[in-house]
């Protein structure tokens, strides 16, 4: 594969409130995304899959936080960049999709202006032609009536269709990047297979990179070339997707797998959950951040952090990692 | 409509019901799991605005107690009448015995001032209560009956808001044929029932749709228990903070009082609203003697804008860093 | 609408029984002190005081929508109720016009600046400053104005609305305009400075409420997800704080300048009386002072509907500026 889009180096995020020592929210992760390559963020909340997606874009808040590490686009370090050419790149060459439709788009300007203004921003049209080129995207992004729709609110629209007016402002300038920070998570289950559609058809065929931030391995599992597993702001595990969810290595990832409902399953087999809670976590100075949760766990891995290493193909941070013969011993025993 | 205000009572009335977690996107803070009260308490404490209010009012009220023992005469005595000369504009100047001198009157004007804390002590805690007590009542009829009681109550208190306060207070003051202490405080104090009884039962239609009370109402508890233990203890934390600003207020609206003519007519006790606004003749020939009575209200104003204003911020998870 | 009615009806219903538990009742209301006890007795004659009561508030209430409210009888004795107020009305409507609009102009930009420079020297100064403004009795402050400004360095007039010496042309009763419409500029130059300080002391007031409302509201805007979603757009600073920020943050401040009407009108019966302006708020003071009832009924009346008016039309704007409530009347 060619030279990477987007590379992540030690990327490392710490939080700091008044008289209290900073807490690191990411904890030095490095990836690579490559032009067209759909890869995956996932973990559970507060693993900090979140503040990579925004530490990337440059929109974590001014004060209180502080970033290290690298994170080179197209061979430029993002990460110091001026606000000014950060705005330059943002909407045009990094679009952003987020969480909760209604809560992201202005309550009191229509949604045509709300696409049409990164278009004036970015490609120089006048409000006529881009209010113009806006009820294009928005029929290109599946929403009905769109010449009647620009002059509408947010509150106007359907959840589904306020999401699908939030890709259309990220997709307006056709950036190479695309980040999808839980796209589906505030919608009904049935709108949330047709917007995963629409992002994997906006993205396949084109050279659009897509990182895609979701706790929800069956997003992943539709759409993504390869997986990054993230607990406790590191990365623990990163596979291609097939390797993944047919041999998982990680005990977190494994159970992450373990925790959903499967159709293949047999009749009768108990959903395994995983123990305890993200609370529970353990520094990872000296110690797996996992290790108290794990059914996995050594004396070892209270004692001595785990590196992230090559294997199989993919990168794995475990002592004591699940072996195929073992996870489905494990299984029998359970049930 | 005169529904706006309300509305703005209604949104102070809405932080009592917010959960405090719903901030923080990323990651539990520290504060998860206290209860909203003493996670407020946390941020109190370490917020100067409140530690500076909270010494302001400690000092006043240690001056209220002292007084007494540290003022040198009788606020009531004309001690120095025979130097005060109506014609020629002229009051006691400072001497010895009198630090302050004398006002219009001829009487000590530093233990006027000193025991001016009494009073003005009195006049704020009075009202305040007084006033907290109708809105109580009120509010607590209109939120926990709902329906037509709930309607009645709140379009008096709707008309009661669409008065001017001060329009209000002085209507009430002219009621009665003779103006004493006590008139002031009852006019002060009606006129904070009805912003009282809208901000309380805003907060118990909150509580009373927050699910801990559905689950007790699901469990069977009775109404009046769902409504004295359940829904009124959690409905007043806004209202405790209206409390403390009102002290403030009770204090300038009792001063505006005695400037239209409204005040005590008795100042043998003096109470520091009716020294500034009885000092107004006297404005530009004797500015002291309406200098002081004001810095020291603006002071305690204050202490109590601070305290309430920070208490305000404490209690709205939204304002948290 | 019908709140309108509603609110002016319970009003008049307060207003009579406030009328009839003043000491001494009606009567004295009227009369004052001054009358003989047979002038009395006419009175309450002629006031029909011996008809059963609803009669009586059929009447007050029949007299009240024709305009008429008895005679003025302290205030400016003689003169109608309604005619005493229809001309003081301008001269405080244009007071609170202009402490309005200086409290608007100076509170949002520092309110906003305050909320993005959060925790700053002009943030803290702010809300000091606020505070301060709250907690000083507004009586108070407009005497250490006309003391320090007027009085010991003679900059501006002590009082009044125009000075004596010039002859203007009334046109509307709003002394400022009324210059610029004639083109007397001296009369309105003179009228400016008449109308500065009484309206600096009144926008003491709206001033710190709309400072504190709008550091509060941009400070809850700029956490809101479109404006995050709005700076992934990579959109000019300017574009992103008119139309993504202060938009949504003046909602509540358009409320708050609705809401201050009744803390005016009580700040404006406080000020006209330090500086002599000839509005209803002195007449108020004036009022109380010589148990002048007739014009006490009138303005307490006027004052009311005023503020009901005022907040109809914010919740009209409201409406203006925020396309949810537009399309929830449209369904309705």
């Amino acid at each position: 594969m060619g030279m990477a889009l987007l590379e992540v180096r030690d990327l490392a995020v710490s939080f700091r409130r008044k008289g209290e020592e900073p807490t690191a929210a990411v904890d030095g992760i490095s990836f690579d995304v490559h032009p067209g390559q759909t890869v995956g963020l996932v973990g559970e909340s507060g693993c900090g899959k979140s503040v990579t997606s925004l530490a990337i874009m440059g929109l974590l808040p001014q004060r209180g936080n502080q970033v290290t590490g690298s994170v080179r686009f197209e061979g430029t370090e993002l990460l110091g960049l001026s606000q000014k050419a950060m705005d330059e790149r943002r909407g045009r060459d990094l679009g952003m999709v987020f969480q909760d439709p209604l809560s992201s788009l202005n309550p009191v300007i229509p949604v045509g202006l709300q696409v049409a203004e990164v278009l004036q921003r970015h490609r120089g049209r006048s409000r006529k032609e881009a209010m113009a080129e806006s009820a294009e995207l928005l029929d290109r992004v599946g929403i009905p009536d769109p010449t009647r729709r620009i002059d509408e609110y947010p509150h106007q629209l359907s959840g589904g269709m306020r999401q699908r007016a939030l890709i259309a402002i990220a997709l307006a300038c056709r950036p190479r990047l695309l980040i999808a920070d839980e796209p589906t998570t505030a919608l009904d289950v049935t709108i949330q297979a047709q917007i995963l559609k629409l992002l994997s058809e906006m993205v396949t065929g084109t050279d659009t990179a897509l990182i895609m931030i979701t706790h929800d391995l069956g997003v992943v599992a539709g759409l993504c070339d390869e997986v990054n597993v993230m607990y406790g702001g590191r990365i623990v595990e990163r596979a291609k997707r097939h390797e993944l969810f047919a041999e998982p290595r990680h005990p977190y990832t494994a159970g992450l797998l373990a925790s959903i409902p499967r159709l293949d399953a047999p009749r009768g087999e108990k959903l395994v959950p995983i123990r305890g809670s993200v609370a529970d976590n353990i520094p990872w100075t000296h110690a797996c951040a996992f290790a108290p949760r794990c059914p996995n766990a050594l004396d070892r891995c209270v004692e001595v952090t785990p590196e992230l290493v090559d294997d199989r193909g993919g990168m794995l941070r475990c002592h004591n990692p699940v072996e195929p013969a073992l996870r489905a011993g494990a299984e029998e025993v359970r049930a | 409509m005169a529904s706006a205000r309300a509305t703005k009572i209604d949104r102070l009335a809405g932080l009592a019901v917010r959960s405090p977690d719903d901030q923080d996107p990323d990651g539990a803070g520290p504060d998860s799991g206290l209860s909203l009260a003493a996670s407020a308490w946390r941020r109190l404490r370490r917020n100067p605005v409140f530690i500076v209010g909270a010494v302001v009012i400690g000092l006043f009220l240690i001056l209220a107690v002292l007084a007494p023992l540290i003022a040198p005469h009788d606020p009531g005595l004309r001690l120095l009448e025979d130097q005060v000369s109506r014609a020629r504009n002229e009051i006691p100047p400072a001497q010895p015995g009198h630090p302050m001198g004398g006002d219009q009157f001829g009487r000590d004007f530093f233990s006027r001032m000193l025991l001016g804390s009494q009073q003005t002590l009195m006049v704020a805690v009075l009202a305040t209560v007084i006033g907290l007590g109708g809105g109580l009542v009120l509010g607590t009829l209109a939120g926990a009956f709902g329906g037509w009681v709930d309607t009645l109550v709140m379009r008096i208190v709707d008309v009661m808001l669409s008065i001017p306060s001060l329009l209000l207070a002085v209507s009430i003051g002219a009621l009665f044929s003779q103006q004493t202490q006590f008139t002031v405080i009852l006019a002060v104090a009606i006129v904070q029932i009805p912003i009282f009884a809208r901000l309380l039962r805003g907060t118990m239609l909150g509580v009373r749709e927050s699910d801990h009370v559905l689950a007790a109402r699901a469990l069977g508890v009775k109404g009046r228990s769902i409504v004295f233990r359940h829904i009124l203890p959690n409905s007043l934390g806004p209202v405790i903070v209206q409390s403390t600003l009102v002290l403030a207020i009770a204090i300038l609206d009792a001063a505006a009082l005695s400037f239209l003519g409204l005040g005590a007519a008795d100042d043998a006790t003096p109470e520091w609203g009716q020294m500034l606004g009885n000092a107004q003749d006297f404005f530009d020939s004797q500015p002291h003697l309406a200098i002081w009575p004001a810095a020291c209200i603006v002071v305690v104003a204050l202490g109590f804008t601070l305290v309430g204003e920070s208490m305000r911020e404490a209690l709205d998870p939204r304002q948290r860093r | 609408m019908l709140q309108l009615v509603l609110v002016v009806w319970v009003l008049s219903v307060l207003i009579f029984a406030w009328l009839r538990s003043l000491p001494g009742g009606p009567v004295s209301a009227l009369l004052g002190d001054r009358g003989t006890a047979e002038t009395r007795a006419q009175l309450t004659e002629a006031l029909g005081l011996d008809d059963p009561i609803f009669v009586q508030y059929l009447r007050f209430v029949g007299r009240a929508l024709t305009g008429d409210f008895g005679t003025s009888t302290g205030v400016s004795p003689g003169k109608p109720a309604m005619d005493l107020f229809m001309e003081r009305f301008p001269a405080t409507i244009e007071l609170s016009i202009a402490a309005v609009l200086i409290a608007l102009v100076t509170a949002i930009p520092l309110g906003y600046v305050a909320a993005r420079r959060r925790g700053g020297w002009l943030d803290n100064t702010g809300i000091v400053g606020s505070m301060i403004g709250i907690s000083i009795p507004i009586f108070f402050l407009a005497f250490l104005l006309k003391y320090l400004i007027s009085i010991k360095l003679g900059l501006l007039p002590t009082g009044g609305r125009q000075s004596a010496t010039i002859d203007a042309t009334r046109v509307t009763g709003f002394f400022v305009l009324d210059g610029l419409l004639t083109r007397e500029w001296d009369a309105a130059w003179d009228a400016l400075r008449h109308l500065f300080l009484p309206a600096l002391a009144l926008a003491s007031i709206p001033f710190a409420v709309i400072f504190r409302i709008t550091r509060a509201s941009v400070l809850d805007v700029m956490d809101e997800d479109y404006v995050r979603t709005a700076r992934s757009k990579g959109l000019a600073g300017r574009v992103i704080r008119d139309r993504h920020i202060l938009r949504n943050a003046m909602l509540p401040v358009v409320t708050t300048v609705g809401l201050q009407t009744g803390a005016l009108l009580s700040g404006a019966v406080l000020t006209e009386t330090v500086f002599a302006w000839q509005g209803i708020g002195q007449a108020l003071a004036i009022g109380f002072e010589r148990k002048d009832f007739p014009v006490l009924q009138v303005v307490i009346i006027a004052a009311a509907m005023a503020y009901v008016l005022v907040n109809l039309l914010v919740d009209l704007s409201y409406a203006v500026i925020d396309p949810r409530i537009r399309t929830a009347q449209k369904g309705s």
